[in-house]
């Protein structure tokens, strides 16, 4: 397990100080996939850099792979008590991988010498190190480019073998700081399918990093969502998604989902969302347990209920329906209120965004 | 051929021993100054780049007071540098005069010149590079050696060839401390005694000689780029760094 207490990071620059970390604490189960996401500046980089003690922090605890209890203080490192020397600290690098969004490969050599890197430090012979470069390109499916030079390769394939390199020691934990963002979409999808084979078949333990809902949504297993140095919210990928607390979350989640789109068009007063005396537009979002759209379908024929959906965005994470629709609903006042009622007993959150009743 | 360069270069064939001389004490001048300039400037170089503001050792002390070094004797023009050396040569080799007595000014005038290019050579070298070899677990000889100059070589060679061609300029002001070279002949033997030839056959010399190390240099720098220097093949194992 990974445990993180009370991290703090300030950075001091000569315009004033930036607090990058302002006490962040989360704990990682081995074996899982554990998103971070949050804007540009929220402390994602240096949160990560800071748990394999790229940047050590001020103040805080740290317990990752076989070095548990690691306590900073005036961001000097302890381990057992005594300062961490650096050899201490190599050391303990050498049993985290971690991936970039530039790849950050030599340039200078080839792939297989880019993946030999870290086995240098494993005291393997020339033999062994050979053999688990081979069995290394096996597994991120790039056999024929053993002696390519990193410019001949597409941005997927540099991600491949920098995924590579940074399992070839056989760590057990993975730090991905933006591994997909310099990639087009068909590249992010197949790096994020691998990370997330190498999670099932190595049982390796992921920690990535990202400003995409999308990314946190295809391969999470937990997410938090960062803002400000801190962690606003925490918790099950499927949770955040249906039900969102902070604003900043639902910012997030709004952005990744057409559904966003509503509140610009109720702004601008598109025809789409006029309501008529008598009726309502209502936002409904599925939360678990919801058995799915036919909800809205059953709701509409039992209490003779006309349903004119504007939006909709539903799919479907971990088994459970996740998203909502946007529509408006007429009938009689009575019949109304016993359909949002049935919705709510049925896991469907509603939201009335415009109301013609009391007109 | 001696009837050849008697007719087109009279002077020079009188003078040929001497010439050959003045080769001689350039060449050695250029290799002995140039090999212990390329070390010690190496190491300022790689110095400066990790002592810096942000560098994977900083230290403000150490760098300000190499920076502040280099900056000083590189100011100085190497003919003034050549006489003020003087007692210090001949402290540290026994004389001042001759080859054996420029090589030490050769050196002062090489280092900071150099240091200051291999910084920038190492410079280049991108932060993300550092910084995916340090979560691999790289100290700081890992760093320099399998990041800082691995990376850098084609411009370390670069850098090297343009410091190796102001060298052999350096080498010809030798002169002035005795140590002869191809800058005196010309001068005492050419320019002063009004033989053109001389001047001329030094002037290609030295063309040539600045033309076949700029050759090797781009050469080497390109063939280096994406390419092993010594082309070691399938990890040479073991040595942790
Ligand atoms: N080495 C550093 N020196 C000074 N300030 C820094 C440094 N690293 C980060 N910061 C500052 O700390 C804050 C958090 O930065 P961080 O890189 O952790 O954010 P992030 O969430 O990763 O952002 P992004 O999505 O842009 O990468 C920012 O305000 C940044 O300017
Ligand atoms: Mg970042």
């Amino acid at each position: 397990m990974i445990e993180v207490k009370n991290l703090r990071k300030t950075f001091h620059l000569k315009s004033g100080d930036v607090v990058a970390l302002d006490g962040v604490s989360f704990s990682i189960e081995d074996g899982t996939v554990y998103g971070v996401i949050g804007y540009s500046g929220a402390g994602k980089s240096s949160l990560v850099r800071c748990m394999n003690l790229l940047e050590i922090p001020d103040e805080g605890t740290i317990s990752i792979g076989d070095y548990q209890g690691i306590e900073a203080r005036n961001g000097v490192p302890y381990y057992q008590g005594k300062p961490m020397t650096a050899r201490q600290q190599n050391q303990m690098r050498r049993g985290i991988g971690m991936i970039f969004q530039h790849f950050n490969l030599l340039e200078r050599s080839t792939v297989y010498d880019n993946i030999a890197y870290p086995l240098k430090y494993t005291g393997r012979s020339k033999a062994e190190i050979s053999s688990r470069v081979c069995e290394l390109l096996e597994l991120v499916d790039l056999r024929d480019k053993i002696d390519a030079f990193p410019s001949q390769l597409s941005g997927g394939q540099k991600q491949r073998v920098a995924i590579a390199r940074a399992l070839a020691a056989s760590p057990k934990i993975l730090l991905s700081d933006e591994a997909t963002s310099a990639l087009d979409p068909d590249a992010t999808e197949s790096i994020l399918t691998l990370l997330k084979d190498l999670n099932r078949k190595l049982g390796i333990t992921i920690v990535i990093i990202t400003h995409e809902m999308a990314v946190i949504k295809t391969i999470a297993d937990r997410v938090a969502v960062m803002e400000d140095g801190k962690i606003v919210e925490e918790g099950t990928v499927y949770d955040i998604f249906s039900d969102p607390q902070a604003t900043i979350t639902r910012r997030f989640i709004a952005s990744a989902s057409p559904l966003g789109k509503i509140d610009k068009m109720i702004e601008r007063n598109s025809s789409l969302t006029q309501v008529k005396p008598g009726e309502v537009l209502v936002k409904t979002t599925f939360l678990k347990d919801c058995v799915g759209e036919h909800i809205l379908t059953t709701m509409a024929q039992r209490f003779h209920i006309d349903l004119n959906i504007i939006l909709a965005n539903v799919e479907y994470l971990h088994g459970n329906p996740l998203g909502g629709t946007i529509g408006i609903l007429s009938g009689p006042q009575e019949n109304l209120e016993a359909g949002i009622r049935f919705l709510e007993e049925n896991h469907v959150r509603t939201e009335v965004l415009k109301d013609g009743r009391v007109d | 051929m001696a009837e050849w360069i008697k007719s087109i270069a009279p002077y020079l064939y009188t003078y040929r021993a001497k010439f050959f001389a003045a080769c001689s004490a350039t060449f050695q001048m250029f290799y002995k100054a140039g090999l212990i300039a390329f070390v010690i400037g190496l190491c300022f170089g790689i110095l400066l780049v990790i002592t810096k503001k942000g560098g994977i050792r900083q230290n403000a002390v150490i760098y300000q007071v190499t920076n502040l070094v280099i900056n000083v004797f590189r100011s100085i023009p190497f003919i003034i540098l050549l006489i003020f050396l003087i007692p210090l040569t001949r402290a540290v080799v026994g004389t001042a005069i001759n080859v054996k007595g420029a090589i030490l000014p050769l050196v002062f005038g090489t280092v900071p010149f150099y240091s200051r290019q291999v910084e920038v050579a190492l410079s280049g070298v991108e932060e993300g590079k550092i910084e995916a070899a340090r979560s691999m677990g790289s100290g700081t000889l890992g760093l320099i050696f399998r990041v800082y100059l691995h990376e850098a070589l084609p411009d370390l060679i670069r850098v090297t060839t343009v410091t190796a061609i102001s060298l052999i300029g350096l080498t010809t002001m030798a002169g002035a401390v005795g140590a002869g070279g191809i800058g005196s002949f010309a001068i005492n033997y050419g320019q002063n005694q009004n033989h053109s030839d001389i001047v001329n056959v030094c002037v290609i010399v030295l063309l040539a000689v600045t033309f076949v190390l700029q050759s090797i240099g781009n050469s080497l720098s390109k063939r280096t780029t994406n390419r092993s220097l010594f082309q070691v093949r399938r990890g040479n194992g073991g040595t942790e760094i």
